[in-house]
């Protein structure tokens, strides 16, 4: 039976987030030839509606209010809640980010609902689609469904392919108004701390270093080659407990789980907590001085060396890669 | 103040997960506390030492939980609660948990629930945000710092590697990320003293609840391991020679950049 299916928008710095798109292919899925409709939450966000509809979105509702410029769990809640009300739909599609999980709870919490976090694959449609999303931070996966009520999903970055772009597709576009109030947090500032500007969870190559990288200084290479890939850097546990990074890039089973195209783990002995982070990453290159280091076991490609001989190597070819093609 | 936090008992982060007859296996594993429940235990245990107060931590599960709510005592909780659900339940999902722990916590007048902001099993980081829903007070996840001067609030959040500076006040429930603090060891003193500290059992009769209210919304199909990964190839030759053939595996083989 065709559904019904929300997909929250994500915005930042003024942009969809590709997340976005990814949670509209996999309404898709769950719509099973349904409507899938937008929603777009901020001050000013209906410019962005037409590009939900380019990449599959039937159609789009926004709430447009100024407490709704920063991200607060009241204020989205109140206005997606209002959404909900309006269109009483049979599933709800969100990305897995750090609004997708600080926002998901509180809204399965109002619509008493189950919520089925960090799916990172879909397998059937409509009625009978099944959800498989990492446990133990993929040392293990689980199938599971929403048993009845509404079938809510967050949606774990750069795992759904999302829709090709359509530009000739269209859809109506509409707003709903709700007063948002009582927001009992304030956003005073943002502090920009990620170095490449890259979200690690997003990104599609991570340059990652251990206690191999010896300092802080160590991971300016990685950071160029990261850049130049345009990737991130994450570290592992032994590299942050060292002082040589901060803790949110720690990848691992305490940190975060990340699964780009391209993993590069630097100087990483390959703990299995580490390996927890990362393992499920399309292809992994492994560097380091040790022939014997664990994570040569998951890697698809290594190279025994120093890391500061190799990374210098690695930018210098990857620009000349670059310049050829 | 009076401090809750909810922990959760995991696997050791060192465990390997073996399945078999569809489950997975627990015999012989060691069990720890959910690291990022550590991190709300040493910040509860901080909270407490700087405002008065008492810290108690709340776990829901089977007997075995109590050795990581005597372990929670020995790092300087003050009272620890385990809800049994061993008799009564069959299966948790994360809305009969948070509502059987907002059915415990809601006539605690609690100023402050601290937990982890997700636990590394099951990592779905919903029971903190529900629980707070379920009690009407608000909540902030991911904190990696937290100040409390009276009622008013001032907390540092990670988004996804950025910092937010956030402004609330109690009554609250914040879930904690690493970098919070360093979470100290139980001293053998502590260990000591954890023995005769108070730990209540309660049954969900206790808290008068029904089954049926807490039956799960979320079923579990099957539980699979992830296919095997292969060992792959370890590139031979003059190092510079090994670098030019790795860009052009990836170029042109896996095809990543």
């Amino acid at each position: 039976m065709a559904n019904k299916v929300l997909v929250l928008g994500e915005v930042r710095d003024g942009v969809l987030r590709n997340v976005t798109f990814e949670a509209i292919a996999a309404a898709k899925q769950i719509a099973d030839g349904g409507e899938v409709v937008g929603v777009l939450l901020g001050d000013s966000v209906a410019a962005l509606a037409s590009e939900l509809i380019t990449y599959g979105a039937n159609r789009v509702v926004t709430v447009e209010h100024p407490h709704l410029k920063s991200y607060t769990s009241d204020g989205y809640s109140q206005a997606f809640l209002a959404v909900y009300e309006q269109e009483k739909p049979e599933g709800i599609v969100i990305g897995h980010t750090s609004l997708g999980k600080d926002l998901s709870p509180k809204l399965a919490s109002r619509l008493q609902s189950g919520l089925i976090s960090d799916v990172t694959e879909i397998e059937g449609a409509g009625d009978n689609a099944v959800f498989i999303r990492p446990i133990y931070s993929g040392k293990a996966f689980e199938k599971v469904k929403i048993k009845d009520g509404v079938v809510f999903v967050t949606i774990r970055p750069n795992n759904i392919k999302p829709l090709d772009k359509n530009a000739s597709l269209t859809g109506d576009v509409s707003s709903v108004s709700v007063d948002v109030q009582n927001l009992r947090t304030i956003i005073k500032e943002v502090v920009r701390k990620a170095s490449t500007g890259v979200d690690l969870s997003e990104a599609k190559v991570v340059v990652s270093g251990g206690r191999g990288v010896k300092s802080a200084e160590g991971f300016e290479p990685l950071k160029e080659l990261a850049n130049l890939l345009g990737g991130a850097v994450g570290a592992s546990r032994g590299a942050c407990d060292a002082d040589y990074c901060d803790y949110s890039l720690q990848i691992g089973q305490t940190g975060k789980v990340v699964t780009p195209d391209l993993y590069i783990a630097a100087g990483i002995s390959g703990a299995i907590q580490h390996l927890a982070g990362m393992s499920n990453s399309k292809v992994i290159v492994a560097i380091n001085k040790d022939p014997d280091a664990n994570i040569f076991k998951v890697a698809d490609y290594g190279i025994v060396g120093d890391l500061f001989e190799v990374i210098p190597m690695l930018i210098e070819e990857f620009k000349a890669l670059k310049v050829n093609s | 103040m009076n401090i809750f936090v909810l922990v959760k008992r995991t696997f050791d982060t060192e465990e390997k997960i073996v399945i078999a007859n569809g489950t997975i296996q627990e015999d012989g594993a060691e069990f720890i506390i959910n690291p990022y429940d550590e991190y709300a235990i040493e910040e509860a245990i901080q909270v407490r030492d700087a405002q008065g107060g008492k810290v108690t931590v709340v776990t829901i599960g089977g007997e075995d939980a109590e050795k990581q709510l005597r372990t929670a005592l020995a790092m300087g909780a003050d009272e620890a609660v385990l809800i049994n659900t061993e008799d009564d339940l069959d299966e948790l999902d994360q809305y009969s948990t948070a509502t059987i722990l907002a059915e415990y916590l809601k006539d605690k007048e609690a100023d402050l629930i601290l937990a982890g902001n997700v636990a590394i099993d099951g990592g779905t980081g919903q029971v903190g945000p529900r629980v707070a829903d379920l009690l009407g007070i608000n909540y902030v996840t991911t904190i990696t710092d937290l100040e409390i001067e009276g009622t008013n609030v001032k907390i540092v959040r990670d988004i996804e590697g950025d910092s937010e500076i956030i402004e609330t006040s109690l009554p609250l429930l914040v879930t904690a990320q690493q970098g919070l603090n360093e979470p100290r060891y139980p001293s053998l003193p502590g260990i000591m003293k954890a023995k005769k500290k108070p730990l209540a059992e309660l049954e969900l009769d206790d808290l008068d609840i029904d089954e049926d209210d807490v039956e799960i919304k979320v079923e579990t199909i099957e539980i699979f391991l992830p296919p095997q990964k292969a060992a792959g190839r370890v590139l031979e030759g003059e190092l510079s020679q090994q670098v030019k053939e790795l860009v052009n595996l990836l170029h042109s083989e896996a095809k990543v950049v």
